[in-house]
């Protein structure tokens, strides 16, 4: 039995995720996208804290609703015109968007909630079967080489973002 | 009532199809790249809750999450460095003024 907080926090969260996540593809405007855009993100990062997950939360705002989302603005600012509107969609690009987007919709809503596997368990059930994951606990599965431990990627994500550095800077820069 | 964990399945479906439909219709480069976005986060947030519900004593999706984070983040920078190159080519961000990769 989950308490009436969680549950409201839960209703509040997954509205403006629906609502925002909708708006950010349909402005017009792509400042106000990128923004609808951040309040999405923002709203993942209250679940992952409501799942039980500080940290991933943490890093959600840091990098994405921080890093990512000044990379966009910062782009936007630099290729768009202020208050410059797109042009309206023409009506057969929407159908076909429209058609791909609520097909998978339905297909997925129907796939999830016939699949037997998914019901049952409440998440404060599984909050108590699960433990926490201290910062103990994520130092040693990103630094160690046994089973379930994660060395040799956290070394190769170091090295790839060390070549997408000079990368940008080699694509971006003035010739 | 309970939270279980269909109801964290239902927004990430959202999130995953209002993505699909803005890289379709969208036509700036931007904007597509604010469609991956919200698609990969979709993808993220199903990994979460996995982890959570069909199995609480590990955390592997979350880990999985953070790689994922990660290379979004590279991502959109060597995506955003295109982006910009090809407006001071180009003059717009416009997809389908890009007809050929050499300028």
């Amino acid at each position: 039995m989950d308490s009436v907080a969680n549950i409201i926090l839960y209703f509040v969260v997954a509205i403006s995720i629906v609502v925002f996540s909708v708006l950010a593809v349909t402005s017009r405007r792509i400042l106000r996208a990128a923004t609808y855009l951040l309040f999405v993100l923002l709203s993942t990062a209250v679940l992952y804290f409501q799942l039980g997950y500080q940290f991933l939360g943490a890093v959600q705002i840091a990098v994405y609703a921080g890093g990512i989302m000044v990379l966009f603005v910062f782009a936007i600012l630099l290729t768009h015109k202020p208050d410059e509107k797109a042009a309206p969609l023409k009506s057969h690009r929407r159908a076909v968007g429209l058609t791909m987007s609520v097909a998978g919709l339905v297909l997925l809503l129907l796939a999830i909630f016939t699949m037997p596997v998914l019901h049952g368990v409440s998440l404060a059930e599984c909050l108590e079967a699960g433990r926490t994951i201290t910062m103990h606990d994520i130092g040693t599965v990103f630094t160690g080489t046994d089973k379930f431990q994660y060395l040799l990627p956290f070394e190769a994500i170091s090295i790839l973002l060390l070549a997408c550095i000079i990368g940008g800077v080699v694509v971006a820069r003035k010739r | 009532m309970d939270l279980s964990i269909l109801w964290y399945l239902v927004p990430a479906v959202v999130m995953f199809c209002a993505g699909v439909y803005g890289f379709v219709t969208r036509k700036n480069m931007i904007a597509l790249l604010i469609s991956l976005e919200l698609i990969l986060n979709a993808a993220d947030l199903n990994f979460v809750v996995f982890n959570r519900f069909l199995f609480p004593g590990s955390m592997e999706g979350m880990v999985f999450t953070l790689f994922a984070i990660a290379i979004a983040a590279a991502e959109t920078a060597v995506a955003i460095a295109i982006i910009i190159n090809i407006y001071r080519a180009v003059g717009n961000t416009d997809i389908n003024s890009v007809k050929q990769m050499k300028y």
